[in-house]
């Protein structure tokens, strides 16, 4: 307890427990070690549709590198909500600005590396400028989606669940209007250079991975020491457990709010990046969802709606959940569907744990 | 007896918030060495005025002087820059972090060479002058690595009281330092302002209880309806009086006499 040598030091008395039921009892208990508990969820499926599927087939290797890639890409869209919630905010854009800069760098290349009639026919003269291009746009894209929301978060003070709701519904409709446009004509992706691909996609494997993999834990690497070691990260912690508190403690809580934004726009039009060169086109429709994903494997990992509390190592994790399940759905010949409805009711559960940590730390 | 002259001094602060008029003519002065308390009843504006003081709100209309220099504070920044300190009344502490880290919020020590320009933190000398500050200021605590939510609410107002004497070199503002604590924890933050004023410090302190105001203060400034009604020596007035003036009641009685 308190040192012997101070003369009456104001006695040491920890918040005393709520009381509770035994069920919050045991999951507190349960989630001690948040982490760990998590990885044991995620093992213990991987098993169970490993035991259940036919042959194993789980467990195969062709199944296994989709789940990896996959995960890979939802981990990028994770990484960045992850700061996002830290802060007590939340991103729904996540999906769709991933969808517009993936189809904006495709539109770019197609501009830039022939005529339309060789680009449409496939010959792309100038692919090594017009990739280089491609992916600037596409980022750009991105980190002017994180921007917008940033700004109208910051300045005009509107809360971040509306304004990214918003900008999720400008890109949606934005991604289609460039795809309507293109040179491909109607609805439709223009073509993207082989070497793209090549490079960024499918025909690059490292020890039997796609690059994203390699990049993603690049990110998860470099992110983690950001949160835990930087002043950045110290200040993201601070400004979602009391907002005002650090803007009168002298932090400079709107720019560090919209920079967070801006990060995860960016990692957005990353991932936007990576989903192009492995499909070599962009599904309009299909990262409707990817919003859901991200934030399942952030609140899944144990980061705090409520702001203040979350670490990227619980993300990785988290990041494999939503992605296991769709695969496993599919082998057993369940609609992928369901999937949807799994990690929506995961959510609620996270979340709902989470609410229980809240009251053992408030 | 000659007066020290006033470290910070405010003539006519006014400020409004939307139709609200919180201060409608404030004067104050606080002086090196010296407790200046602020009394006055609820809504009488004084955390509005200490705002003003500490750059986290804006004047509409009078002057704030520091060192009888006219000056405007856009920041909290601002006013920390002429060594004034702040511990607000809801304390302005992140629970999550610890304790050290609540210490250096705003103002973090970073690594020496290249890791610091790349915005590491050196959390070990953090924690280290941490240690020393709580053991300077005499707070007991196991560990300066305990997140804040896990601490009693005397504990959690000794370190925002800390962390205003560790960096207010010039001016130490303290809003209902006292309002939340037992009575070992009262008469621990009253000692801690005692050895801050003591050390040549002006220490501004707001307190509704009017004994504790009388034990510390040297001077009382009295707020109703967002103006000074009165600057007083603690030793030329009363509780009474005081209280008097507070509620209103002795302006009456001035205005029935004359
Ligand atoms: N941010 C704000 N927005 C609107 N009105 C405010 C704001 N801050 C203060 N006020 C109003 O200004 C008046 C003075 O408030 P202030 O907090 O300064 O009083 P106080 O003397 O500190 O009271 P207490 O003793 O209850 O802390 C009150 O009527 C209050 O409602
Ligand atoms: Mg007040």
């Amino acid at each position: 307890m308190s040192a012997p040598t101070q003369p009456e030091p104001v006695e040491l008395r920890p918040a005393a427990p709520p009381s509770s039921s035994p069920l919050q009892r045991w999951l507190r208990a349960g989630l001690g070690a948040n982490n760990l508990y998590i990885l044991l969820v995620l093992i213990a499926l991987m098993a169970f549709f490993s035991l259940i599927s036919p042959n194993h087939a789980f467990f195969g290797t062709s199944n296994f590198l989709n789940i990896v890639w996959d995960s890979a890409e939802t981990l990028l869209l994770a990484i960045g909500e992850t700061f996002v919630i830290i802060t007590a905010g939340i991103d729904l854009s996540v999906g769709t600005v991933l969808m517009v800069s993936g189809v904006s760098a495709a539109w770019v290349m197609a501009q830039t590396a022939g005529t339309p009639a060789q680009v449409t026919s496939g010959h792309f003269p100038h692919a090594g400028q017009a990739i280089i291009l491609g992916i600037i746009a596409g980022l750009g894209v991105g980190l002017l989606a994180g921007a917008i929301n940033g700004i109208l978060i910051t300045r005009l003070r509107l809360p971040a669940f509306i304004v990214t709701l918003g900008v999720f519904s400008v890109a949606n409709g934005l991604g289609d209007l460039i795809s309507s446009s293109g040179a491909a004509g109607q609805n439709a992706i223009p073509p993207v250079p082989d070497r793209f691909a090549n490079s960024f996609g499918s025909g690059n494997l490292i020890l039997g991975l796609p690059t994203l993999v390699f990049v993603s834990a690049l990110a998860a690497i470099i992110a983690h020491i950001v949160l835990t070691r930087t002043i950045f990260g110290r200040r993201t912690f601070a400004v979602g457990s009391n907002l005002e508190g650090s803007r009168l403690s002298g932090v400079p809580v709107n720019m560090h709010v919209f920079l967070v934004y801006v990060l995860c726009g960016f990692m957005s039009g990353l991932a936007g990046i990576f989903d192009l060169a492995r499909y070599q086109t962009v599904d309009i429709a299909g990262h409707s969802l990817d919003n859901l994903n991200a934030i399942a494997a952030v609140v899944i990992g144990g980061t705090s709606l409520f702001g203040g509390t979350g670490s990227i190592v619980g993300t990785v994790i988290g990041a494999f959940i939503p992605t296991v399940l769709r695969y496993g759905f599919t082998i057993q010949g369940v609609s992928s569907f369901w999937q949807d409805v799994v990690v929506g009711l995961i959510i609620i559960v996270a979340v709902f744990i989470d609410q229980v940590r809240r009251q053992r730390t408030t | 007896m000659a007066e020290v002259s006033p470290i910070l001094e405010a003539r006519g602060i006014t400020r409004s918030f939307g139709r609200v008029t919180a201060l409608r003519g404030a004067d104050f002065a606080a002086r090196p060495g010296e407790v200046s308390a602020i009394v006055g009843d609820n809504g009488a504006g004084k955390s509005t005025l200490i705002k003003i003081f500490s750059g986290a709100l804006q004047p509409d209309g009078g002057t704030l002087l520091i060192d009888g220099k006219p000056t405007l504070f856009n920041s909290p920044q601002d006013a920390r820059r002429h060594g004034i300190e702040t511990v607000y009344q809801d304390l302005a502490l992140a629970s999550a972090l610890d304790v050290s880290a609540n210490l250096f919020l705003g103002r973090e020590v970073r690594s020496s060479g290249l890791a610091g320009k790349l915005g590491f933190l050196n959390d070990r000398a953090m924690r280290k002058q941490a240690q020393q500050e709580m053991a300077d200021l005499q707070i007991g605590l196991s560990s300066v690595r305990q997140p804040v939510f896990t601490l009693s609410g005397g504990q959690r107002q000794a370190i925002a009281v800390a962390r205003a004497t560790a960096w207010g070199k010039r001016v130490v503002i303290m809003d209902e330092p006292t309002a939340a604590l037992g009575v070992r924890e009262t008469q621990m933050v009253l000692r801690l302002i005692k050895r801050v004023r003591d050390a040549g410090t002006a220490v501004v302190i707001i307190s509704h209880s009017m004994p504790e105001v009388f034990e510390v203060a040297d001077r009382i400034t009295i707020l109703r309806l967002g103006r000074t009604v009165r600057q007083m020596r603690r030793d030329e007035t009363t509780m009474t009086e005081v209280v008097a003036f507070m509620t209103g009641a002795a302006v009456e009685k001035l205005a029935e006499i004359e």
